[in-house]
């Protein structure tokens, strides 16, 4: 069965962006936002029949789901044996991405016509908001790692583009920079990773090599460098190029300053696709990690579970809105790639696998969500700061239900979308790794206090002082809020084992109620904890902090990460390696240039008394010379 | 096709700007010239391809000898293969935008036209030609109108920049007169007359203490004008001073001349040398690479910042070409067209610029974008080209440079490699530092608010080059394989035979 047609999914929105791009002065906002939320409802319906399609007219041929080629060409040639080639590739990850994007997408295109009504830039937004959907869908459909590498670079450009989208603003201009600098330099190790994988393997296409016939071949004929196979090598490469755009631990800094940019960019891009693009990577070559190197399968699983760790405590101190929510996503994307790091390939060994992409699925749903209500409440309240605001929940019923909706979910509440997911992540780490699964099971606990803090501080607690009074924010708003809290529960439902497994087998999963109890327990324990402190105003939160001080002020900073960065960049690049570069190639390599001019010209200054046209000084010299050869001939003659 | 029309165009037009008696009619004369000429090249592009669809597996074609010193066998020998077909559309290309740019060249616009003319004239001379000897001529050709250009319609401290400029590119030329007549003298070793014909030449097998001889006089040679580390220092210094035009022709197309001289000459001629040789000069170019990167993340003004940007950029050219196999050198000419289009972009839009606010200095301007936004946001896309964004030609040639060094599977290649990919993170850095404190956040100088965005001609100069650096950057496949790809099959056939 036919599935050319998918390369329009990428390619509708980007005609979209073109037009918006061309006629960018001559469109009016209205049609502009129009123009661009038809043609990502276009791809939207256009993945759902892909969705459909696949999974169930398809469906599995001889007992797995087939991985096929949808659109193929080849692009450029490297050489005879290695050539890049553009398409799309349909499996079921790919499937379950193109929902997952088109779907937020779409919430957001529709939620951005009211949020961004009579902002100057109303065209450039939905121009860019165009070129990362067309960027994104190309990433998810990638039928190969350099193709990947492509848009995972043009969705790079378009958060940089969107998270500077208030260009006046320094801030924004310094996190976009932030954003794209670190990701680029993640992306360098991502592209050593590739150059090590294909000179090795002769392909870059992702059928063969997560073949796990090939993956054997590459093992055994492999070499090592510095005690680790290469194929090691290349993965954990890989994995930093992923870290990077998933914010792991080093590279999270640029996340938290992302915030910057509008919110539906936010929801779209730094909450439920670019930042998981990391997972979906690993998950891409998920078959060769697996059975290739178990070193950089761990590699993931403890950054992952350490990541969660460091995000959520962070989270529980931060005051500004949009950035504890940033620092959620960290620790849920933590929670992915901890699924995936202990995960094994096949039947139930790949539960982890599973659970991390149905993680995926279900916090893109509710993170967007999140994200769009704090859009929605900073539209109202003019500030970010959880401690300026307060009971909001009289005002924004729609905003309050739904954002209570989806905190629930990210607690892992039961019954909520996010609770299913999370539970296998966690279940499958207690049967792989004990370290990594009390971890996630703390910050289980962790996420339900500082999610519902938010929630109690906003939505409850003293009503602040409005400059205007808070008002529901207007129907383009509020529908995708709906729809999304929704789905938010929704999706949990899915029976997620059917349609991905690390080997494509259908995975039953039941839930184990050992497990399942611990984490509802300690939900439980950070909700009614943050009741407490939150609800109502109280001097309690203060007085735990006092007791606490160094550990909060460190939490507060960030455990001061950004600091190292700045002294990294500012000290050591920029003063101790650019300036003397700049200073060295002035002074020393021109200056040894200017020196060769400067004694060619000091030398014919100096002979130049030679040949002054004066005939006494010629005559002179005639004599004068004379003699002395003379003398010199006779004095040589007479000791011979 | 006779290819002497690309010299004949030019001077046609330089004779006809004699007679102009206004701005109006020189640049209407020129941009009509240089209209056709860019007609003649697209033309030349469709010949070429359809006579090699036919089956012509020459590796020059519409060769064409004249007799020049009958005594000397000293020929004026045309031909082009697909590298050459190539370069001439880039400077095509960038001769085209560069009249727009120049729209406003009021004083002495007649003469200024004049020597931009025959600079062109030049450059094309020399691309169509296949003699060295010939070559030579208009490779001097070239180099010698840059004196007056950049002495006469300079900016800042002119004199000396062009100065020095010339005098380092002259001293490049000593090196390779002798490279050349080395070769012509040896090239009667195994038997025929002596020759300055590159396809004869080829031919020949110089023994290896000949080539190790002649090797660095002609790469040192023509890589002075490559901007080779540590003899790019002319660059900064001369594109600083330049006009805008000059600027653009000059990093766009006349440091090609020096890549191109190293890869036809050097390189093709004396393979056994650039092997043996190769890795000194590889660790150069290397340190090219990421020193003029390092070096263009302090500087403060915009002209400085590309200048060392280019020497980074052309490192890159250099250092593809070294690796001696098909991927690297593919994409080591492909970066010669790629960074030709950028760069003269670049140069277009800071004269553009600096016409308006009369600064180049980043710190005196801030928050241009909100001013005028087609200058700005065509800046932002040739940064963003610049730091190998792909959908532009950039990133192309990048991932064919590394990808192709990296077939040496030894850990000294290996080591470069990395380095010079660590280039992009630091052309990040600097593209993106530079475009934040100029371009964004909120306009600094109150009086830059009254500034007007691009007129039509400067919209069609910069639109030209985007437009170029784009197709490149989606449909590389008919560059990268049908006119430079086959095209290297028989220079590497030679290249590997003595191996």
């Amino acid at each position: 069965m036919s599935f050319q047609f998918t390369i329009l999914i990428p390619l509708i929105p980007l005609i979209s962006f073109l037009i918006i791009g061309f006629l960018y002065s001559k469109m009016s906002n209205k049609l502009a936002g129009i123009w661009g939320s038809v043609s990502i409802f276009s791809s939207f319906l256009l993945s759902l029949f892909t969705a459909y399609r696949y999974f169930f007219e398809v469906g599995r041929v001889n007992g797995v789901y087939p991985k096929i080629l949808g659109f193929d060409f080849e692009w450029l040639r490297f050489s005879d044996s290695l050539s890049a080639h553009l398409g799309t590739l349909i499996d079921p990850i790919s499937v379950m991405m193109l929902v997952v994007v088109t779907t937020v997408s779409l919430m957001v295109h529709i939620y951005s016509i009211g949020y961004m009504k009579g902002d100057r830039g109303f065209n450039r937004f939905f121009a860019f908001l165009s070129l990362f959907s067309f960027s994104m869908l190309g990433l998810v459909l990638s039928t190969n790692i350099f193709e990947i590498y492509i848009f995972w670079e043009l969705v790079g450009v378009s958060s940089y583009l969107l998270i500077g989208f208030y260009y006046e603003k320094n801030s924004a201009v310094a996190a976009s920079k932030k954003a794209f600098i670190v990701t680029r330099f993640a992306d360098l190790f991502f592209l050593i990773g590739i150059l090590i994988l294909s000179f090795y393997t002769k392909t870059f296409d992702f059928i063969s090599l997560t073949d796990p016939s090939n993956i054997a071949v590459m093992q055994t004929g492999s070499i090592t460098f510095m005690g680790l196979s290469v194929t090691t090598w290349a993965l954990l490469l890989i994995f930093i190029g992923g870290a990077g755009k998933s914010a792991m631990f080093p590279l999270h800094i640029w996340l938290p300053d992302a915030m910057e940019g509008p919110s539906p960019v936010s929801a779209l891009i730094h909450a439920a696709t670019m930042v998981v693009a990391g997972v979906f990577l690993v998950a891409r070559l998920f078959p060769i990690y697996a059975l290739g190197s178990d070193q950089a399968l761990q590699v993931i699983g403890y950054v992952g579970a350490f990541t969660s760790l460091f995000a959520a405590v962070i989270a529980m101190t931060q005051m500004d809105f949009k950035r504890v929510l940033a620092f959620s996503t960290i620790s849920q994307i933590g929670y992915m790639m901890v699924g995936l790091g202990v995960s094994g390939y096949g039947n139930e060994a790949g539960l982890g696998y599973m659970a991390s992409m149905f993680h995926l699925f279900t916090h893109a749903m509710f993170k967007a969500l999140l994200f769009l209500c704090a859009g929605s409440v900073i539209h109202v309240v003019h500030t970010n700061f959880i401690n300026e605001m307060g009971g909001l929940r009289k005002h924004m019923k729609i905003t309050h239900i739904t954002f209570l909706i989806a905190t629930l979910a990210i607690a892992g509440f039961p019954g909520f979308s996010g609770f299913f997911s999370k539970d296998e992540i966690i279940t499958a780490a207690y049967h792989n790794n004990k370290i990594i699964f009390y971890t996630e099971l703390l910050v289980a606990g962790i996420t339900a206090f500082y999610m519902f803090r938010l929630y109690f501080r906003v939505f409850w607690n003293q009503e602040a002082s409005y400059e205007h009074k808070p008002h529901e924010v207007e129907k383009t708003m509020t529908i995708p809020l709906i729809i999304l809290a929704f789905l938010s529960i929704a999706v949990g439902y899915i029976p997620f084992g059917n349609f991905i497994s690390s080997d494509s087998m259908p995975l039953e999963s039941h839930i184990n109620w050992g497990v399942a109890s611990a984490s509802i327990i300690v939900s439980f324990t950070g909700i009614i904890i943050a009741w407490v402190l939150y609800k109502k105003p109280s001097n309690l939160p203060e007085r735990i902090v006092s007791s606490i001080k160094v550990l909060y002020t460190w939490a507060y900073h960030k455990f001061y990460i950004d600091e190292v960065y700045l002294f990294v960049t500012k000290k050591i690049i920029f003063n101790l390696i650019s300036r003397p570069i700049a200073w060295f190639d002035r002074h020393v390599v021109d200056g040894a240039m200017n020196g060769i001019a400067w004694t060619t010209s000091w030398v014919s200054e100096s002979i130049k008394g030679l040949q002054s046209g004066q005939l006494q000084k010629y005559a002179l010299a005639f004599v004068s010379s004379t003699i002395i050869l003379s003398a010199l001939l006779i004095y040589i003659l007479l000791n011979v | 096709m006779n290819l002497s029309l690309f010299v004949i165009i030019p001077l046609l037009t330089v004779l006809l700007i004699l007679f102009s008696k206004s701005i109006r009619q020189t640049r209407l004369i020129a941009a009509i010239g240089m209209s056709v000429q860019l007609v003649l090249s697209a033309i030349l592009v469709v010949l070429y391809v359809s006579l090699r669809k036919h089956g012509n597996a020459d590796q020059f074609v519409f060769v064409k000898d004249i007799e020049w010193f009958k005594s000397l066998n000293f020929n004026f020998t045309m031909g082009v293969d697909g590298i050459s077909v190539a370069l001439i559309g880039l400077t095509s290309i960038v001769i085209f935008a560069g009249v727009f740019a120049s729209w406003k060249m009021e004083d002495l616009h007649r003469e200024f036209f004049i020597s931009l003319l025959v600079l062109a004239g030049g450059v094309f001379g020399f691309f169509i030609t296949i003699d060295m000897f010939s070559m030579f001529v208009f490779y001097e050709l070239a180099v010698i109108p840059m004196y007056i250009l950049i002495g006469i319609w300079g900016t800042g401290k002119k004199e000396y920049s062009a100065m020095k400029l010339t005098l380092m590119l002259m001293g490049g030329s000593a090196l390779i007169i002798v490279g050349i007549l080395g070769l012509y003298f040896h090239s009667g070793v195994s038997g025929g007359p002596l020759t300055m014909n590159l396809m004869n030449l080829s031919k020949v097998h110089f023994p290896v203490e000949v080539q190790m001889f002649l090797f660095p006089f002609l790469f040192i040679g023509f890589g002075v004008l490559g901007a080779l580390f540590p003899l790019h220092t002319w660059s900064p210094d001369g594109h600083a001073s330049a006009p805008t035009a000059v600027s653009m022709l000059h990093a766009g197309v006349l440091m090609k001349l020096g890549s191109y001289g190293v890869f036809r000459i050097a390189i093709y001629l004396l393979p056994e040398a650039a092997r043996q040789m190769g890795p000194f000069f590889m660790v150069l170019a290397t340190i090219g690479i990421v020193y003029g990167a390092f070096g263009a993340i302090m500087q403060k003004d915009l002209k400085y910042i590309n200048a060392y940007s280019s020497v980074s950029h052309c490192g890159l050219i250099l250092f593809g070409l070294l690796m001696m196999n098909k991927t690297a050198m593919d994409g080591a000419i492909l970066q010669m067209i790629s960074h030709g289009i950028m760069t003269a972009l670049f140069f277009a839009l800071i004269g553009m610029i600096y016409g308006r606010t009369h600064t180049r200095l980043i710190n005196e301007m801030g928050g241009l974008l909100k001013v005028m936004p087609f200058l700005g946001a065509a800046y932002v896309i040739a940064g963003l080209a610049s730091l190998g964004l792909p959908g532009f030609s950039g990133f192309v040639a990048e991932m064919l440079v590394f990808f192709g060094s990296f077939q040496h599977a030894d850990l000294f290649h290996r080591i470069l490699t990395i380095l010079a990919a660590s280039s992009i993170v630091i052309t990040a850095v600097y593209i993106l530092r530079v475009i934040g404190i100029f371009l964004l956040g909120p306009v600094k100088n109150e009086h830059h608010l009254l500034l007007t965005d691009a007129t039509w001609w400067e919209r069609l100069s910069a639109g030209t080059l985007i437009l170029f650096i784009t197709i490149i950057g989606f449909y590389p496949y008919f560059l990268t394989n049908d006119l430079i790809g086959n095209s290297l099959e028989p220079i590497l056939q030679k290249i590997l035979m003595f191996n």
